[in-house]
């Protein structure tokens, strides 16, 4: 037996702190109240925003700080976490709750969060290298376990600010400064990753198309449960062009599939172009006046069309899908924690720490 | 006819037996049953990594040991003078560590030639006179089951698995122990077998008859229960007083607590324990992985959680990139420790103490992070509340370093009334203290403490960005201004060592004033110390001792305390790292004892230790 004496002993009948402000927070981020409004100014900072001049990032922070006053959540209650690499700087330039964390790790960090703050709206700001690389193992799990989280995941397609090698999702053979003869790897398929993770939301955008990027914006901030938005960005100085064809006003309405639920899936400059299941079980192009034209239908259970649409993109860009993919309801985690809680007190009471510490087979010394 | 009933002041006790023989289950329903009969009392469980190596086998032996008295008592015990082995294998693995005219009892059944071979006996030391010195007791164990099963339902096989509940109960019967506690275990336990429950409850009465009526035991034994401080007890093991104190330390402070965590051996069971606990608002996440169990921990930090994950050493490997990240952004955190034996994968359930110089030092940059060491199992209750008021006072990560021994090991516990127990203010930064113009400061330090406010999402107007890269004092903004830099890395250092101002100075234990040699320790093998000082002590030997508590910072009197002393022996489980720091801090030559052998300390080999320092004196 060992008598070890406590630091700090209160006096008798000090009276705790019970375990109110935090536990009892709203279930969903408040909104605001009718008569106020927040304006793209109020999510800025007085921070100087220090990407390359011509940097796609720049596009994707003017089209969040315009979006999130539409969204009517208070603005204390959103929170930006990201990990390491260029666009992880974003969080610096909110005028948010943020948190610049390490390298890949945003998923886990935010997880605790959003897992213990339901009322907070929590955002992950990640790359291609942050999220696909070092923080892969974090990013498939937090899909599976559908913590509700927006990522936005921007994909440029090489390591920025370690300056230049290549990325998980750069194309094989890519020459770099570490790849000199071409790199080895083959690339991920974000979308094809989460998907196969058990992503509930899965949606690709541009950089460049603010309407688009807005309009999926919302769609993610309106889902329950993890959302994942991958964001074509343009690295204008190691990777440039990366993704010209479907910036460029001459093709790119030739080879961008504009996916949209309950449309049918037709795509071309003149909207001649059309999908349809193949033999083999993926797509092929037909004409838009075929027969058996595949309605997009983002909210099947069965994930098996969203995966074969996401497997349309190529390095060459024939025909790229955006928008989202598949948008499924499932409970978040932090609800089934939440009920895990509640169903515990309901059935056994609230817990009450001196009855805790004298359970189990105790005696008495008199 | 009733035997005799001799009186002991103290008797320590080993089960062994193969992992499967259900050793660690024995051990610890006669550790209740001592504990509720008021003996003090210590334990040592000891078992392979493997949940099943080859059945018979040296490598598969797991054994408990426990050391209960009349008066109060630090350690499980340097020797058994009791064994109990299943099998040739476990009498082999433990006979080395039992001393002459030690009782022996011995299951006759596991003794087939196959069982002689598996181990390397070419004869069977029951009949070659090998264990002349002991006194034997060879019993069939197993068919004495089986016989007493007879009329009860169950295969042969289940009977036969019931032979550690009629080793349990000729053991109760031998010291006397109440027995009604373990009759509604296994009653709770086999609820939904009935056949099964039937069996053990037989097995272990018929024991317990079995030593009443035999001629084999001519007395039993009776150790009266031990003159503890009045109060509440119960038994608890290091694991287990960890969560219940991190429980305290939520509702101390007001925070929700959350768990982040991965499996680990032999940290898993804190996890365990507090997922049973979900109605006091723990939440507990078993992460994808070390790293993603910190880094939730932390992210719930942020939004103001009790933030903690447990693990050990290997783990704690994985987690100092975002320990340092903690460090950076100065949240409260709570990072337990169960120190296992190492490098690397090592001795996962053997214990050791070579994580200090990890936890004080394993992080890049300068990362200075308090480190608390908890003495005993039920210790770690008010050494994980200790740790909390540290993380929440001074927004930091705090380390506790546990040890397998402290995890796994057992101890009486005087339950604390919960009004002594002290209140751990977060004090949350509130908008309301901002002047009309002002904006906030996230790295603006209470002139005290050092630390900063804690600003949680969800409060408007306390909008703010942290980061792991280097922040403005005061505006907390991003800063590569050199002056700036070093002001920062002094101010992180300068928070964590004035926490040696809010701390209890090292107090020494030095009946008489007269010792010349002082004996320093930390962590779990204060009971080991402890016992060697009183037995230094009893034979006329003078030793102080002192024991640490925090070894980050330390105790503002340590110099002094050192330095008053001709000579400072610092026993630890590693190959010298308290000694390191202490010679390096205080330019104190210490004299460094080490062993590293997956085990605490005996208290014999300490005293010997500290004999011959006084000796040379």
């Amino acid at each position: 037996m060992s008598e070890t004496e406590i630091s700090n002993a209160m006096p008798n009948g000090h009276g705790f702190i019970s375990l109110t402000q935090l536990a009892e927070r709203p279930s969903s981020p408040p909104q605001l109240p009718e008569d106020e409004t927040q304006s793209a100014k109020d999510f800025k900072t007085d921070q100087e925003v220090r990407w390359c001049p011509g940097c796609g990032d720049y596009a994707i922070l003017a089209a969040v700080q315009g979006f999130l006053p539409e969204m009517r959540i208070k603005r204390e209650n959103i929170v930006f976490v990201s990990g390491i690499g260029c666009s992880s700087r974003f969080p610096y330039y909110m005028n948010t709750y943020g948190f610049h964390s390490i390298h890949g790790r945003a998923p886990a960090i935010a997880t605790g969060l959003a897992a213990s703050r339901p009322d907070l709206s929590v955002w992950v700001v990640t790359g291609d290298g942050d999220a696909l690389s070092i923080g892969g193992n974090h990013l498939i799990h937090t899909l599976r376990r559908n913590v509700n989280l927006k990522i936005l995941l921007f994909n440029n397609r090489i390591y920025g600010l370690t300056k230049g090698q290549y990325s998980p999702t750069s194309e094989i053979g890519k020459i770099t400064k570490s790849t000199p003869m071409g790199s080895l790897d083959a690339p991920f398929n974000p979308i094809s990753l989460a998907i196969g993770a058990e992503a509930t939301f899965v949606a690709r955008t541009l950089d460049s198309d603010r309407k688009h990027l807005q309009s999926v914006l919302r769609a993610a901030t309106e889902h329950k449960g993890t959302a994942i938005v991958e964001i074509y960005q343009n690295c204008n100085i190691f990777n440039d062009g990366a993704f010209e064809p479907l910036k460029d006003a001459a093709v790119r309405d030739d080879i961008t599939i504009r996916l949209e639920h309950g449309q049918p899936i037709i795509f071309g400059a003149d909207g001649e172009k059309a999908l349809r299941r193949s033999a083999s079980g993926g797509f092929e192009v037909v004409p838009a006046t075929s027969a058996d034209i595949v309605v997009h239908d983002a909210h099947n259970p069965d994930p098996s069309q969203a995966f074969a649409l996401s497997r349309l993109d190529s390095p060459t860009f024939e025909h790229t899908p955006i928008g989202i993919f598949r948008q499924v309801a499932r409970p978040s985690y932090d609800e089934l924690m939440r009920e895990q809680m509640d169903d515990a007190i309901e059935r056994e009471g609230a817990g009450d720490l001196t009855a805790l510490l004298g359970s189990g087979d105790t005696w008495r010394i008199d | 006819m009733t035997k005799p009933v001799q009186q002991l002041d103290r008797v320590i006790i080993r089960f062994a037996g193969d992992s499967g023989d259900g050793m660690q289950l024995t051990g610890d329903r006669f550790t209740q049953e001592t504990a509720s009969f008021g003996n003090d009392l210590s334990t040592l469980p000891n078992f392979p990594a493997e949940i099943r190596a080859p059945a018979g086998t040296l490598p598969g032996v797991s054994s408990f040991q426990l050391h209960f008295a009349d008066h109060d008592i630090l350690t499980p015990g340097d020797a058994p003078n009791v064994l109990v082995a299943m099998n040739p294998a476990a009498l082999k693995a433990n006979l080395g560590d039992l001393p002459r005219g030690a009782d022996l009892i011995v299951n006759t059944d596991e003794f087939t030639k196959r069982n002689l071979a598996k181990v390397g006996y070419a004869t069977s030391p029951l009949d070659d006179g090998s264990l002349n010195e002991y006194h034997v007791h060879a019993l069939p164990i197993t068919s004495m089951t089986v016989g007493a099963l007879k009329d009860i339902a169950v295969s042969k096989k289940d009977a036969q698995r019931a032979k550690n509940m009629f080793a349990l109960g000729l053991l109760s019967w031998l010291y006397q122990r109440p027995t009604d506690a373990t009759v509604d275990f296994l009653s709770r336990k086999f609820a939904k077998q009935p056949d099964i429950m039937k069996a053990n409850v037989a097995a272990f009465q018929a024991g317990w008859n079995y030593g009443e009526t035999t001629e084999a035991f001519s007395v039993s034994y009776e150790v009266k229960p031990a003159t503890l401080p009045p109060g509440h007890y119960r038994n608890i093991t290091g694991n287990m007083a960890a969560a219940y104190g991190l429980i305290a330390a939520s509702r101390l402070s007001g925070l929700p607590l959350f768990l982040g965590s991965y499996p680990i051996t032999p940290a898993s069971d804190i996890l365990h324990e507090l997922s049973k606990h979900k109605r006091f608002g723990v939440r507990t996440f078993q992460a994808e992985d070390e790293i993603a169990g910190v880094g939730a921990a932390l992210g719930a930090a942020f939004g103001g959680a009790l933030g903690v994950t447990t693990t050990s050493g290997p783990g704690m490997a994985l987690k100092g990139e975002t320990v340092g990240l903690a460090v950076a952004v100065e949240l409260p955190l709570i990072v337990i420790d169960v120190q296992r034996a190492g490098p690397s994968t090592g001795l996962p359930t053997k214990t050791e103490q070579a994580d200090l110089l990890q936890a004080l030092y394993g992080r890049n940059g300068e990362a200075p992070v308090p480190v608390v060491a908890p003495q005993s199992p039920s210790d770690c209750f008010a050494a994980a509340i200790e740790a909390a008021r540290i993380a929440v006072t001074y927004r930091t990560p705090v380390i506790m370093l546990s040890d397998g021994y402290l995890a796994n090991g057992s101890e009486p516990w005087r339950i604390p009334e919960v009004s002594t127990l002290p209140a751990i203010d977060p004090e949350f930064a509130d908008p309301a203290d901002l002047g009309p113009d002002d904006s906030f400061q996230p790295f603006k330090r209470d002139p005290r403490t050092l630390a900063r406010p804690w600003a949680v999402p969800g409060t408007a107007g306390l909008e703010h960005r942290i980061g792991g890269l280097e922040k403005a004092d005061g505006s907390g903004n991003i800063s590569y201004d050199a002056g700036n830099h070093d002001l920062m890395v002094r101010l992180r250092q300068a928070k964590i060592d004035g926490i040696a101002r809010d701390i209890p100075p090292l107090s020494v234990d030095d009946p008489g004033g007269r010792a010349k040699v002082l004996v320093l320790g930390w962590g779990s093998t204060y009971g080991a110390i402890t016992a060697a000082a009183r037995r230094v002590r009893k034979a006329g030997g003078h030793v102080a001792q002192a024991h640490l508590r925090h070894l980050n910072p330390f105790p503002a009197n340590i110099a002094e305390v050192l330095r008053s002393y001709d000579k400072v022996i610092v026993p630890e489980i590693n190959l010298g790292q308290l000694a390191l720091l202490l010679r390096g801090k205080y330019l104190i030559d210490v004299i460094s004892y080490n062993r590293v052998r997956g085990l605490p300390f005996k208290a014999e080999e300490l005293a010997g230790v500290i004999q011959d320092v006084i000796d040379s004196e």
